[in-house]
């Protein structure tokens, strides 16, 4: 038995090779003009995707534009322990992280509850204008709306005045380090609370009625109906977002802090994308050294979605592959 | 529903229906307190601290100085220019993807879906591609530099995908044995039977080139070629409206400056907000597709 299998192998690898390659040729030939429509395609992530994953190497060279990506000397992990090492690595760190599970806990839920709310609404026209109003902001631009936050948090700025009310010194809030998460997460809530329900509400319409009826008869009030029925009902979709938002966790809503920042606050504000930003185009062109930083900062992600989506799949089947 | 309700569900209710009430006036008041002090003296405006109710002497001088402002119109010339051009570009190169993902016999599709997806989640980061737009491609300082780096949003290209994927396979099946072949069948049978879709990639590509600026911030340096945003950058953030006020003595400018920052959010504003509530259904629409492929 075992050597007819030793004498069969062979032919049998060099048919299956055949067989593929005719495929492939037929395949190549029925399809031939889908192939000619996927070359622009493919070309733009080539070029577009693909060159900067390349380009990243040199984060391990000491580039110069005038030598070019192949030509700049080798340094090995150089800028990555130069960045290792420096005052500003801890400092990132803890901005980065801290913004984004600030946003995990405040700005991530605000939108469920937000959806849980506008679900109990019976009379449609109210719970129509309720959408239609809060979906606004969501279309305004980041520049106009850090512009806003930029007039009203100032020293006579409206919201400023509003807070002295309620006892809080009157001064220009976005030049105090110690305000500016609280700023930032809040007005990310004001401008996506109602678009983020969208996808909500979308999940809750989709829970089966009976389960409500059934609930009832066993006694349950509104709020029990809300904890029992609807929550779990919509709990894939909130498992799926949330690994999405885990895997963007580094890079998210640079713009704003960019628009927002100052020296004043740098040091609860300034975050890794921000800093690359600003030392690698704004105000210097270390090109290897924050490129260093950026693939840092990518393989934390890459490494953050893996994780929350293994553990959300042992946890509840849910997840993205 | 013809079931009594009880006292503590009249108090849900109330708490409720309170919350949202309050939600709303939140979320407007910003928005309509720009809108008032767009239209009110500059002086008085200068005066006054705390809300405003209402227009603080009514008047529109500020909205002149805005629409005599060279840098605001060039500003949104090149901004159309761009959400024209790039939407247009941007919905062939999204349909072509989508079609070549969308069908069902093709050996290398998972290949394909894979490199495309991959790019979802790791980049080769902000520099690497500076690098390669302004100093490889040699776009640099030109408006081409807004639109080449997003021909095709991934998100948006999986979401037509999804549709074009619905469209009943006899149908195109029949259309190539009739001897059409699939750029036939792309432009004639999928797109037209795809009109809501289509409609939605071009709210969503045109919307995102209308709020761009950060590409045209690190990509641009000749300011005529800015578009809107990046002057109501300078304007907003940067707070210099002086450019706007020429012939006005200087101790005036801070004075009218004032007022000229609202004018000037609700000239770039405006013609969205107004938009919006008729288009709304299909940004709802749009985002209900993408969810549905989860």
């Amino acid at each position: 038995m075992a050597e007819m299998h030793v004498a069969k192998a062979p032919a049998q690898k060099r048919w299956k090779a055949l067989r593929k390659r005719n495929r492939i040729i037929r395949d190549f030939k029925i399809n031939k003009y889908i192939y000619i429509m996927a070359v622009p395609v493919l070309l733009y992530y080539l070029v577009i995707h693909y060159i900067p994953m390349y380009g990243a190497v040199i984060a391990f060279k000491d580039f110069s534009p005038v030598k070019g990506v192949s030509g700049s000397p080798w340094v090995g992990w150089k800028h990555f322990s130069n960045f290792y090492d420096s005052y500003y690595f801890w400092r990132l760190i803890r901005n980065t992280f801290l913004i984004n599970v600030y946003q995990l806990l405040f700005a991530f839920p605000a939108p469920i509850i937000f959806a849980l709310m506008l679900n109990e609404i019976s009379r449609q026209w109210f719970k129509r204008t309720v959408q239609t109003v809060t979906y606004l902001p969501h279309f305004i631009s980041i520049i106009v709306v850090c512009g806003m936050l930029v007039d009203f948090l100032a020293r006579d700025g409206f919201i400023t005045h509003v807070l002295v009310w309620f006892g809080l010194e009157q001064t220009a809030l976005l030049s105090k380090a110690e305000y500016f998460r609280t700023i930032y997460i809040a007005s990310d809530i004001w401008q996506h609370i109602g678009w983020g329900s969208i996808i909500y509400l979308a999940a809750l319409s989709g829970i089966n009625p009976e389960l409500y009826e059934a609930s009832k008869v066993d006694g349950a009030g509104r709020f029990k109906q809300v904890v029992h029925v609807t929550i779990p009902g919509i709990m894939p979709m909130i498992v799926i977002l949330l690994i999405l938002k885990i895997g963007n966790m580094m890079e998210l809503g640079y713009e704003k802090i960019i628009l927002l920042y100052n020296p004043n606050t740098y040091e609860t504000a300034d975050v890794l994308a921000s800093f690359i930003y600003r030392r690698g185009l704004e105000s210097g062109s270390e090109y290897s050294y924050t490129t260093a930083i950026g693939l840092f900062q990518s393989m934390i992600n890459f490494m953050l979605l893996v994780m929350a989506n293994y553990i959300s799949r042992r946890l509840n089947d849910t997840s993205l592959w | 529903m013809g079931v009594k309700k009880t006292k503590n569900e009249y108090v849900f209710d109330a708490l409720n229906t309170g919350g949202l009430v309050f939600m709303m006036i939140l979320t407007l008041y910003p928005l309509y307190y720009i809108a008032v002090a767009s239209l009110s003296h500059s002086d008085a405006l200068v005066g006054h601290t705390g809300l405003l109710l209402k227009p603080l002497s009514f008047n529109v001088e500020a909205y002149r100085f805005v629409f005599q402002n060279p840098n605001i119109a060039s500003g949104y010339r090149n901004t159309m220019l761009v959400v024209l051009g790039g939407t247009f570009v941007n919905l062939l190169m999204t349909s072509l993807g989508a079609y070549v993902l969308s069908r069902k016999q093709l050996y290398w599709k998972n290949h394909m879906m894979f490199l495309i997806a991959f790019t979802m989640f790791f980049s080769g980061g902000l520099i690497p591609t500076y690098l390669l737009v302004n100093n490889t491609l040699g776009l640099g300082n030109t408006l081409t530099a807004l639109v080449v780096p997003t021909l095709i949003s991934t998100w948006n290209l999986i979401v037509m995908r999804t549709s074009f994927a619905a469209i009943p396979e006899s149908l195109i099946e029949s259309a190539k044995l009739d001897g059409a072949h699939d750029f036939t069948v792309l432009f004639r049978i999928v797109i037209p039977l795809s009109m809501p879709v289509m409609a939605v990639m071009i709210l969503f590509y045109g919307v995102a080139h209308w709020n761009a600026w950060f590409q045209a911030m690190i990509y641009l340096r000749d300011r005529n070629l800015y578009p809107l945003q990046l002057i109501l950058r300078e304007i907003l953030i940067a707070n210099s409206t002086d450019a706007m006020m020429t012939d006005v003595s200087s101790q005036d400018k801070s004075r009218i400056g004032e007022s000229i920052k609202y004018a000037t959010i609700m000239v770039a504003t405006l013609p969205i907000l107004i938009a919006y509530p008729f288009l709304q259904k299909y940004f709802v629409k749009g985002v209900m597709i993408g969810a549905l492929k989860e």
